[in-house]
């Protein structure tokens, strides 16, 4: 630290489209210091964190990928209200060189924000593999920036992007103005700037800027800068003379205004040397988006990494976890008694916290490689592929086919399935992805379908298990019509999408996306399913006289079980052992089948165990195993589901509703199942 | 009658007329950079009919067919 200058803190925004490479820039210049949180009111991610390597403090906050700064969209209204309201000391506009046309158009944007800029060109190490030049002093000159080559991949002019961040965050100077605009435009433009002069230095936002988004007519600029009657009528006078002359609205007269500038940029600064042959990026995209070859690489792709994730690898690392449980809970037990502790201290942490987080932390080496093998689909490009080939099957039912991964995954695990929810644009479209995701079956209620197959249907087990999964398809199905068109009801919301070309991923980057995933997983282990299990544990060991209880029938669970019994008798189980089963699987599906070996005394055995299915032969009949299975399929998801839902809608009204809807139809289908069969 | 994006066939490159239509999807396809005067290139449909995958200005874009409907060519 220097002795006598004084240490300022300087705030940085990232700005630029997504694909360009910003989340690996961004973890290249904040390291391990990220924090990932929510932009409040909306459901847009909010990273930040601060840059390392620098002499003074500089907090750097990535702003959403936005393609421009209209208001369209919850994330551009998001990364420009902040950068009006916060006014950073700088913005950092990472621009991507190997597309660098439509980069440029936020650009042109960003420029007439009154902030200083630093345009970032990244991907400079592809430029230089196709033998393409860029003459970055030609750009420089013409944008009135500055603007440094860096290839964040490779990391490589980092270090002299981050010294000059620092310097040009600590100057003061006023920014100079980018005038692009054709003359006739730029004459309108004039005029209603001469008349909005004084507003603008009021609120101190830059009076360009300020000009055109009202001559724009911008429907989120109106509402915050109140104009008089006469000012108003004056620029829509404008406005309409200039679309009647170009024959077009406002809007597509600036944008095109703006391409035609770096059309000319463009021109004047690259070289490209491949003129229109396939890129690899084609050649791959010949087979994988292939009419017939699509559909079914893509099922094998994915058969791959559950075969990996769920059944081999993931399975093993399962069974290794579980051993490392048990020797905690064996250490922790003979610590407990060498220390004398009482017996149900000793139950406590043995059988409620050991065990009880214990039985959902063995998941989580499973769930990590899941997350993994999904980051690489996701960074590698191959996701916008899928969303490409199946948005046609997705608008039948009003979706679109970006909503196909959230619920793909969700078939694993609807954790990681609600959080890919993330690249819906339109929040209706999220919300009610959100909502059918758990309708698919998630890994950990496998083991529920297993042990009643198991119990009554041995030998059309594999068919009992797939209806179960179709059945929780057609009911995401038909939800999702009937929401469409009542609650959810809206424009089709547009699918224009990029396909950004292929990229092997970085590991740091693959590591920082698959652990940013177990992270919030493992946030819920320690928080909601330890307190879950530790009252779990207690209503289960202890009597309603809050005595030791001798047998679980005793218990406190057991009552509340029998409490709330008689509202499933309709669904053929109206029983406190099944009641009770369905309240711990609140905690982790998984859970259910364990709690049902405990309470009918067989204690935690494999869902195929003789003796838990002998239990269960007892216990239900066919029509009811059924009833509870499809319960169980439909109702409202785990803990750790239900917390994520709530950090993805950012609401606890739209949290309850969808538990709300989705216990209410696994009740009702449940119920007919039942009636039906008995 | 004037063409639409639609109509071209796959592998046929056309220049961008005008773009019809108001408020998000045209605002969304001008942002992507599909303007008047602008080349653009059709290069294939998705397997199951739709969206359409168009090339222009150095990168790979898909939107629907009725998307495309609002984009016209000579």
């Amino acid at each position: 630290m220097s002795v006598g200058i004084k240490e300022k803190t300087l705030n940085i925004a990232l700005v630029g489209n997504p694909n360009s490479g910003k989340t690996t820039l961004f973890n290249e210049l904040t390291g391990s210091t990220q924090y990932v949180g929510n932009w409040p009111g909306v459901t847009v991610e909010k990273k930040e964190g601060k840059i390392k390597k620098t002499k003074n403090k500089v907090n750097l906050v990535d702003l959403p990928g936005i393609y421009s700064l209209s208001s369209y969209t919850m994330e551009e209204i998001v990364a420009r209200d902040y950068i009006l309201e916060e006014k950073p000391d700088l913005i950092i506009n990472i621009v991507d060189a190997t597309n660098i046309e439509r980069n440029l158009y936020l650009t042109t944007q960003i420029l007439e924000l009154g902030v200083p800029v630093l345009v970032a060109l990244n991907m400079m190490d592809v430029i230089e593999k196709n033998k393409d030049k860029i003459d970055i002093e030609e750009i420089e000159n013409s944008i009135k920036a500055r603007v440094l080559p860096i290839s964040a991949n490779k990391g490589k002019g980092i270090d002299k992007l981050i010294n000059t961040i620092e310097e040009m965050a600590l100057e003061e100077d006023k920014v100079e103005n980018l005038d692009f605009y054709s003359k006739d435009i730029k004459k309108e433009i004039e005029k209603v700037e001469s008349f909005i002069e004084e507003m603008a230095q009021e609120k101190n936002v830059s009076k360009r800027w300020l000009a055109v988004k009202l001559l724009e007519q911008d429907s989120h600029t109106l509402s915050k800068f109140n104009l008089d009657q006469e000012l108003n009528s004056y620029i829509v006078k404008i406005n309409e003379n200039l679309e009647e002359k170009y024959d077009d609205d406002m809007e597509s007269i600036i944008a095109n205004d703006r391409y035609e500038y770096i059309n000319k940029v463009v021109k004047k600064s690259v070289k490209k040397t491949r003129k229109h042959e396939l890129t690899t990026s084609d050649k791959i995209d010949k087979v994988l988006t292939n009419r017939f070859l699509a559909v079914p690489l893509f099922l094998g792709v994915m058969f791959f990494v559950y075969y990996i994730s769920i059944q081999t690898l993931g399975d093993y690392t399962i069974g290794w976890v579980e051993g490392a449980v048990e020797f905690i809970a064996t250490g922790a037990s003979t610590l407990l008694i060498s220390l004398g502790a009482s017996e149900w201290i000793q139950s406590l942490v043995v059988e409620g916290v050991i065990g009880g987080v214990g039985s959902v932390i063995v998941f989580v080496p499973q769930l990590m490689i899941l997350f993994f093998f999904i980051s690489i689909l996701e960074d590698t490009g191959y996701m916008a592929r899928v969303a490409f080939v199946m948005d046609k099957f997705f608008r039948r039912f009003g979706l679109s086919g970006k909503s196909f991964i959230p619920l793909l995954l969700g078939s694993g695990c609807s954790v990681p399935g609600i959080m890919a929810t993330r690249t819906l644009e339109n929040e209706n479209d999220r919300k009610l992805t959100i909502l059918l995701t758990p309708f698919i079956s998630c890994g950990a209620k496998l083991p529920i379908y297993v042990m009643f197959a198991a119990a009554f249907f041995p030998a059309t087990s594999g068919f009992v298990v797939f209806s179960l999964y179709l059945l929780g398809i057609v009911v995401a199905i038909l939800s999702g019509i009937l929401l469409k068109n009542t609650l959810f009801k809206g424009a089709v919301a547009p699918f224009v999408m990029e396909l950004p070309p292929y990229r092997v991923p970085t590991v740091k980057g693959l590591l920082i996306h698959m652990w940013d995933r177990a992270k919030g997983f493992l946030k819920k282990a320690g928080t909601i399913i330890f307190a879950a299990s530790v009252i779990i544990w207690f209503t289960q060991s202890f009597s309603p006289s809050l005595a030791l209880a001798d047998n679980p029938a005793n218990s406190i669970l057991a009552s509340i079980g029998r409490f709330i019994a008689p509202i499933f008798t309709p669904l053929g189980f109206g029983e406190w052992i099944p009641a009770v089963a369905i309240i711990a699987g609140t905690v982790a599906k998984e859970v259910v089948v364990a709690t049902l070996g405990v309470l009918t005394g067989v204690g935690e055995v494999a869902e195929d165990s003789p003796q838990l299915v002998a239990s269960i032969q007892t216990m239900f009949t066919p029509a009811m195993a059924w009833s509870f299975m499809a319960f169980n399929l439909l109702a409202a998801p785990c803990m750790a589901a239900i917390g994520t839902m709530k950090r993805e809608f950012n609401s606890w009204k739209w949290t309850l509703f969808t538990i709300s809807y989705q216990t209410g139809v696994a009740y009702i289908i449940a119920m007919v199942i039942y009636q039906i069969l008995k | 009658m004037s063409k639409t994006l639609k109509d071209v066939k796959i592998g046929e490159k056309v220049i961008i007329r005008r773009i019809t239509g108001t408020g998000p999807v045209k605002r969304r396809l001008m942002d992507m950079g599909v303007t008047k005067g602008q080349e653009i290139l059709v290069r294939k449909v998705a397997p199951l009919g739709d969206p359409i995958e168009v090339n222009l200005r150095g990168y790979e874009l898909t939107f629907r067919k009725e998307e495309a409907e609002n984009i016209l060519v000579e």
